[in-house]
């Protein structure tokens, strides 16, 4: 089922949490929702689901306007971070609830439940534990259920919110390739909120950037790594590096240099570089390039990390270097941005 | 996360590194032989000296068999009602934020620091037969004070808070996600309260229901007082047991009061194993 996100903004008691936001999801997809704690990702995610009402803006299931529905009717697969399982329900009636709680014709009979529960089980890998209590089962195991429970109801759309947060680190990536493996073999549209970068650009096939009510950028994890469309998502996905220049004659300066990047269609004046410090060009000489003194050096992995201050101002930023790179403290070291963006100084 | 069921016989279990446990162990046995025990075996055995014949007698006597039966009724009349409103009156202070909610909040407690019989007093004034409630109900040919019915009231009235105050908290616990998570799974609001919300309360519930039972059962300020005290009809145990003291009838008031004891053991015991059970099942 596509869903479509029209211009919808919702506010709490006069506060927005969304700005006009608008999104579309295809049918099948799986989507990230990506942000900081704050920025609405949760939120929007609740209005798909009708558990929350947007105060402008509609919110579309294929052709049909879903945001008049009661949540009952909508139909949606909702996974919550802390499992919410009725504590007093065997699994097998957990997941069973959705069917029995249907009203005439469109209730299966008990035994159909029962089937459907017991084959739902098996497709989350908990068979066998059907009898148990969530009280009785680990944190995995009440999140796979309760994902089990969120699809017994075939859903137009599955809806995630953290379903891995409150998980060890190991039981996490384990949690997270077995929910891809399920996602490609029931095709549910499927969207999942997290603050995890890692989880979102390895697991989604398009992942949303919200900051602050507002929907940075939507792309696939190559689009959003290589390409950020913002200073937000520059910093917020993977690392980067900035420092102010300035634009003049289609050329990037600092201070009164240039250091040799060209920017045609950049507007003169004030800017701001972004890059990643691993994206850099080493330089002996230094006929148009950034130079400064190594600050500090940190031993990362396979390489190291140096902070070098820049300019007489002594702006700071990180650069990647070989780990056999003779860097030594206040040494000086020349470099050239290979892969960069400006960005207009806020 | 499972407890594994522990092994059958009397162990203790292991106790915990911090240390104090014989001492507290040793204080609350103490505490509690001196502040229950030894009153309670004193009655029974004073109750023994009076012979097995003797005894039955007094157990079977109608008058003790009524007076009996009005009390665990009437207390079990009250805790259900009690059970339904009191339940309420907590759905309604925990869920809606309301001008005066904290008011009525505080409200709950008063029949827990009203002295009971100005309780009773009170409650038989607004329903004697010419009091403000009184009045209205005689022409429809309710009568309340004087009768069982005017004890249930007081019993409603003393057990109120009981009920309230032990379901708040869980109330307060239960997680807003649950209920929307089954909203989700199209489960309609009455469906929620009865399939979800409310079997996650019924231990509390059944804790309160109990407590407002045990209360109405021991119950004798507020009732002398509305009851009427008419033997047969609306006379309670406690109350028979003062009037047997009042003869200088010692065996007998003790005889009534080891029945009383017994039945309301029983009734606890019950509960408590209703509770044991519920709890092992839900963890």
């Amino acid at each position: 089922m596509e869903v479509r996100v029209a211009n919808v903004r919702k506010e709490f008691e006069r506060f927005p949490a969304l700005h006009d936001v608008s999104l579309d999801i295809k049918s099948g997809e799986l989507i990230a929702l990506l942000g900081p704690s704050g920025s609405g990702k949760t939120t929007l995610l609740r209005l798909i689901a009708g558990l929350e009402r947007p105060t402008r803006g509609k919110i579309f299931f294929g052709d049909e306007d879903a945001s008049q529905k009661s949540i009952q009717e909508r139909n949606v697969g909702f996974v919550f971070q802390h499992y919410a399982l009725f504590r007093h329900m065997t699994v097998a009636d957990n997941i069973g609830f959705g069917l029995k709680v249907r009203h005439g014709a469109a209730r299966p009979s008990g035994q159909e439940i029962r089937r459907r529960a017991l084959e739902l089980l098996d497709l989350v890998q908990l068979s066998g534990l059907e009898k148990r209590y969530p009280a009785q089962l680990s944190g995995g195991q009440r999140q796979r259920v309760a994902l089990a429970r969120a699809m017994a109801i075939e859903p137009k759309v599955l809806l995630l919110d953290e379903p891995f947060g409150a998980l060890d680190a190991q039981v996490r990536r384990e949690l997270r390739r077995w929910l891809r493996e399920i996602h490609d073999r029931t095709g549910h549209t499927t969207v999942f909120v997290t603050h995890d970068q890692e989880e979102a650009l390895e697991l989604a096939d398009r992942v949303v950037v919200m900051s602050q009510g507002r929907i940075e950028q939507v792309g696939t994890a190559d689009d959003i790594y290589d390409t950020p469309n913002s200073p937000f998502v520059y910093s917020f996905i993977g690392e980067s590096s900035s420092l102010p220049v300035k634009v003049e004659n289609g050329e990037v300066w600092i201070a009164d240099r240039p250091i040799g990047l060209q920017a045609p269609h950049a507007p003169p004046g004030e800017a701001v570089l972004h890059f990643r410090p691993h994206d850099v060009d080493l330089l002996d000489g230094c006929s148009g390039c950034i130079a400064g003194t190594v600050a500090a050096s940190r031993r990362v992995a396979g390489t190291r990390r140096v902070e070098l201050e820049v300019g007489g101002e002594r702006r700071r930023v990180e650069i990647e270097l070989p780990v056999d790179h003779p860097a030594a403290q206040k040494s000086r070291v020349a470099f050239r941005p290979r892969r960069w963006k400006l960005f207009p100084a806020s | 996360m499972t407890t594994a069921p522990a092994k059958a016989g009397w162990r203790f279990r292991q106790p915990s590194v911090i240390p104090g446990f014989g001492l507290t162990l040793g204080f609350s046995l103490a505490y509690l032989t001196l502040i229950i025990l030894i009153p309670l075996s004193g009655l029974v055995w004073r109750s023994a000296a009076l012979g097995w014949t003797d005894f039955w007698a007094i157990a079977v006597d109608r008058r003790t068999l009524n007076a009996l039966k009005i009390s665990f009724g009437t207390a079990f009349l009250a805790a259900v009602v009690n059970v339904v409103f009191g339940t309420l009156v907590a759905w309604v202070l925990v869920r809606y934020r309301f001008p005066g909610r904290r008011i009525v909040d505080a409200m709950v407690d008063l029949p827990f620091a009203l002295p009971t019989a100005v309780a009773g007093i009170a409650l038989t004034t607004l329903y004697a037969p010419n009091g403000w409630i009184g009045h209205l109900l005689m022409p429809l040919g309710i009568k309340v004070a004087y009768t069982p019915l005017g004890i249930v009231i007081a019993l409603v009235f003393i057990g109120l808070p009981f009920v309230v105050r032990t379901v708040q908290p869980i109330m307060e616990e239960l997680d807003k996600e649950v209920e929307e998570a089954a909203a989700t799974l199209g489960a309609s609001r009455f469906q929620i309260i009865t399939r979800v919300l409310f079997p996650g309360l019924a231990p509390a519930i059944v804790t309160g229901f109990s407590l407002a039972f045990a209360r109405g059962v021991g119950e004798y300020g507020s009732v002398i007082f509305i009851a009427g005290n008419l033997p047969f009809k609306s006379e309670i145990a406690p109350l028979l047991i003062v009037i047997r003291l009042e003869e200088y009838n010692y065996e007998a008031a003790t005889a009534i009061a080891a029945i009383m004891l017994a039945l309301s053991f029983l009734m606890l015991l019950v509960v408590n194993l209703v509770q044991t059970w519920s709890r092992k099942r839900y963890g």
